[in-house]
């Protein structure tokens, strides 16, 4: 049990390149911690620099209030587990769990023990004989797991733990890690670039993008309160609808028309020029859905949707929109920032699953602008942001 | 693998550690440099500081015989050996040897590779019978292939109905060579045959489907899929059996010695030294002949533009 | 159709590779069993004639040659000494290669790239020049030393392309499990690339086996002599005729270890002379 501290780590390559670029973060006792972002964003540097598999460029990090710059993995009494499990494949499942306890000393009642209670834990007990060769996906996952809760380490931290197994499997892992570290609670720092694991498993998540950390906050907040366009795009699947705006007064204007805006937001908003609106999918629906009578009819408007799909429980609903060549450029930056791609300028929106729209038809729609965010388009910031 | 991180053992393969490094990269550095000063210094021994005492004795008229006359003359022995026709006819001959026998070696050995790639059933036998040639010692390849070409004990003219069975295989330069080559490329179109299987392996089915669904008949497939996937494979096993065959010395000495014109520059450097104990020619020609080496890599390598480094460091 | 052409195909394919391979093979033991007058006198043929088979009394022979049994045992004491200290040396550097970052690494691959290619004949003269003056000449190290440094680049690289293929993050792993170097590298790696180093012995076997060059220039006598130096100075009683049937027997016994590594080790024989040469 330990706090971690990283005090402004910097991880420099031979090229110069900043992987890592002045971050601090401090992890509670016992808190659940992720490192989320985009392929190259530094969040694996930075987690095995806490390990201690890398070395840090300038800075210090300390483990429960001592400086382990300068210590190699195995004084530091980490435990990790890595994306591809790295088990041994010439030790039984049962060694391989032992095989820290082994290095350690402990006495051979004391290993078996340990490896018994851990093996109980992991429901691995009939497997204890095999070798991670015959072990399916989840089966050496769970082996990477108990060779990881095994000792008494300070802190647990996972690489991309789940990425390797199917989308049902990584589910029921996911659930079991939180459990895990719940029981055990023990502080853990968990890389993903997967935001269902960001958002469900962290009691804080810390967004990263090219080595510089962006925000460090409650999955909540970062849902609700993006500090800048990155993480409004990142956080969030289907992700943020953003949009072309001027604020005048107290009206915002979209592509799609003109709409009032709480005063509050207008009022920092107000006659900065073209600003980016970020508008989440949930915060549109179908006007038929909601019923006239409850319907602000200034927020309303008509939009053509090419394509709907049917999920079920909800719909989505695509519209697409013509936008400035510059708008375009700025959307497509962000969309290539975060992984993805952007092929059109294209609104979607998530209906209730009862609504009836129909694709190539005009729909109206409402938009709730009270859970609008301004951005201003050229540094990204959330002007928006607390309110 | 869908690494999202650039990990920084695959950031920079060969990243030049700078200079204010931690102290976990600098004992890295002095640990390796401790592991590879055995085996680094006991292959320049071998190779680089006898190479650089060859270049010294070059210089000099320097017999084993009479030890006691060595003079400096310069780079007369060069002359002497560029000048001698000699020195040209076996390199000449060398060069032959090196082209026809890679050329079959690379052909046989291909179809022996899809032949391999496509069998399911006694792979073992296949791989083990495949494996002997490339075990046989050379010189007993040598003499099994000499006996079977000679007039009085073999079964080669016999076998072949266009030969009289009298004929003396190694009584001129054309056919003694023909056994040579035999011989070489006997013994070494196995092994060019796994390296080669082993590309073929890397050669994905889905690929080579999808040109049978787009169309491509059994030889587009081979031309314009297979080859041109194979085309790292192919280069490295040219490239080592050409070097190989350029330095071809057992055959040749166990079945013509020389007779009949067929020298090789290795055999002519050899009898120098070791024969006539000509250490100052002799350590000319060892000049010339790793100089020539270097040339047929350099010209190998530039005409295939293979990346060594790709190929062998990975 | 195609099915059956193709099958039919890889048939014959098949057979023609087991004759190339074992043919040869096949005629050098037959020969070993012609009786030596029958080969004095001419005998052409694949088999020996009937009546001029010679039983195994060219194998009694060639096993009562005191001069072949002292080179058998100089190409055994030679080869595997060398390849164990060579194997020994290339594990270190290969780790090295494959898993540090250290300056210098390209200059140790391309140095060991350069001797692979090496005509090995040019540096007879000087090294024959060299083992005389410091007495190595004509004895067992005076070729272990040569053997070891031209299969040093062969096994480096058979072995770093193994080890290459041993996950990075398992040492990673060990290290933060509580292992020093050391102990991750015996502990993880050994076990691991075991199957390797064995592989990358007998290549290096086999080369030594094989050796010629040296074989021929750097002994002169019965001490020192390995086995295919031997063969080729097996002259019988009359030096323009080779006592062909005689040497076919001496080739088969100089062959069978060779066959029964093969036998035994055929998979990791495979795998090792292409995971240098392909992949990398």
């Amino acid at each position: 049990m330990a706090t971690i501290e990283m005090k402004h780590i910097v991880k420099k390559y031979g090229d110069g390149f900043p992987a890592v670029n002045d971050v601090s973060i401090d992890v509670a006792d016992g808190e659940f911690l992720i490192l989320v972002g985009p392929s190259g964003c530094g969040k694996s540097t930075l987690l095995r620099m806490i390990v201690g598999l890398e070395d840090i460029t300038d800075g210090d990090m300390l483990i429960g209030g001592e400086r382990v710059n300068d210590l190699a993995p195995r004084d530091r009494n980490l435990s990790m587990v890595f994306q591809n499990y790295a088990l041994y494949p010439h030790l039984t499942v049962y060694e391989n769990i032992a095989f820290p306890l082994r290095l350690a000393k402990v006495s051979e009642k004391e290993i078996d023990e340990k490896v018994r209670e851990a093996s109980k834990t992991l429901d691995l007990d009939e497997h204890l004989e095999r070798k991670p060769a015959n072990l399916s996906g989840g089966q050496r996952q769970r082996v990477a797991m108990g060779r990881a809760i095994v000792r008494e380490a300070k802190a647990f931290l996972f690489d991309e733990p789940l990425s390797n197994l199917d989308a049902k499997l990584r589910g029921q892992m996911r659930t079991e890690i939180a459990r895990l570290q719940k029981k055990l609670g023990i502080t853990t720092v968990y890389v993903t670039h997967d935001q269902t694991e960001a958002m469900t498993l962290g009691d804080r998540v810390a967004v990263m993008k090219r080595g510089v950390l962006q925000q460090l906050a409650s999955p909540r907040e970062l849902y609700e309160q993006p500090v800048n366009l990155f993480v409004a795009g990142f956080i969030g699947s289907p992700p943020m609808n953003f949009l072309p705006a001027t604020v005048e007064g107290t009206e915002v204007t979209l592509p799609f028309g003109t709409f009032p805006l709480p005063a509050d937001k207008a009022e920092r908003t107000a006659g900065k020029g073209l600003l980016m609106a970020g508008v989440r999918p949930e915060h549109f629906e179908d006007v038929s859905v909601i019923g006239e009578g409850e319907v602000d009819s200034s927020r309303t408007f008509k939009a053509h949707i090419d394509v709907r799909e049917w999920l079920g429980d909800q719909q989505y609903a695509y519209v697409p929109y013509e936008a400035e060549a510059t708008v375009q450029d700025q959307l497509k930056e962000l969309a290539r920032e975060s992984d993805s791609d952007s092929l059109r300028t294209q609104l979607v929106v998530s209906l209730d699953a009862s609504s009836k729209a129909e694709e190539d038809a005009d729909t109206t729609l409402f938009i709730d602008t009270d859970q609008m965010h301004l951005f201003d388009p050229s540094s990204g910031e959330n002007l928006t942001v607390g309110l | 693998m869908t690494t999202t991180e650039a990990r920084p053992t695959s950031h920079k393969p060969s990243k030049p550690p700078k200079a204010p490094d931690s102290d976990r990269s600098r004992s890295e550095n002095r640990l390796a440099l401790k592991l590879v000063a055995l085996p680094l210094a006991l292959m320049l021994l071998v190779t680089a500081f006898p190479m650089l005492r060859a270049l010294y004795l070059s210089l000099f008229d320097y017999s084993l015989t009479a030890p006691d006359d060595r003079t400096f003359i310069g780079l007369s022995n060069y002359v002497t050996a560029l000048t001698d026709g000699l020195f040209w006819r076996d390199t000449l001959i060398t060069v032959f040897i090196m082209v026809v026998t890679v050329s079959f070696e690379l052909v046989i050995g291909f179809a022996f590779a899809m032949v391999m790639h496509k069998v399911i059933f006694a792979r073992g036998v296949i791989r083990t019978s495949i494996l002997i040639p490339y075990g046989v010692i050379t010189v007993v390849s040598g003499f099994a292939w000499q006996f079977a070409f000679s007039n009085t004990n073999g079964f080669v003219n016999s076998w072949l109905p266009f030969i009289d069975t009298d004929f003396n295989w190694f009584a001129e330069q054309g056919s003694s060579l023909v056994a040579i080559m035999a011989s070489e490329i006997w013994k070494t179109t196995p092994f060019m045959s796994l390296l080669l299987l082993a590309g073929l392996a890397q050669v994905s089915e889905d690929m080579i489907e999808a040109a049978k669904v787009d169309g491509a008949t059994w030889f587009q497939r081979l031309y314009k899929v297979i080859l041109p996937n194979m085309r790292a494979a192919i280069m490295v096993a040219v490239l080592f059996r050409a070097l190989d065959a350029y330095r071809i010395f057992d055959n040749i000495f166990v079945m013509t010695a020389g007779a009949n014109n067929t020298e090789s520059i290795s055999f002519l450097t050899y009898r120098q030294v070791i024969e006539q104990f000509q250490l100052g020619i002799g350590s000319a020609l060892s000049v010339l002949l790793f100089l020539s080496v270097l040339v047929v890599a350099a010209v190998i390598v530039k005409l295939f533009r293979v990346d060594l480094a790709d190929a062998r460091q990975g | 159709m195609s099915n059956v052409k193709e099958r039919v195909g890889t048939g014959v394919g098949v057979t023609l590779i087991l004759l190339w391979c074992l043919l040869p093979v096949a005629w050098i033991v037959s020969l070993s069993f012609k009786s030596q007058e029958a080969v004095t006198n001419g005998s052409p043929g694949f088999f020996p004639a009937s009546g001029a088979g010679a039983g195994f009394d060219n194998y009694k022979q060639v096993l009562q040659d005191d001069a072949f049994l002292l080179a058998i045992r100089n190409s055994i004491v030679v080869s595997l000494s060398a390849t164990i200290l060579s194997v020994a040396l290339a594990t270190l550097a290969a780790y090295a290669i494959a898993r540090l970052e250290f300056r210098g690494k390209k200059f140790v691959l391309t140095t060991a790239l350069v001797i692979a290619m090496f005509p090995v004949v040019s540096l007879v003269g000087p090294l024959f020049d060299m083992w005389r003056t410091v007495g190595l000449y004509d004895t067992w190290w005076g070729l272990m030393i040569p053997y070891i440094s031209f299969t040093l680049p062969l096994a480096i690289w058979t072995l770093s392309a193994f080890f290459r293929e041993i996950p990075w993050e398992m040492e990673q792993a060990a290290q933060v499990d509580g292992a020093t170097p050391w102990q991750a590298f015996r502990k993880v790696i050994v076990p691991l690339a075991a199957p390797g180093v064995f592989t990358a012995a007998i290549l290096t076997f086999f080369f030594a086996w094989n050796d010629f060059v040296f074989g021929i220039s750097l002994t002169s006598t019965e001490r020192a002599r390995p086995i295919p130096a031997a063969l080729s100075f097996f002259v019988g009683a009359d030096p323009f005729n080779r006592p062909a049937s005689l040497l076919a027997a001496a080739a088969v016994v100089a062959t069978i270890p060779i066959v029964v590594l093969v036998l035994f080790f055929q998979r990791k024989i495979v795998a090792g002379l292409t995971a240098g040469a392909v992949k990398g």
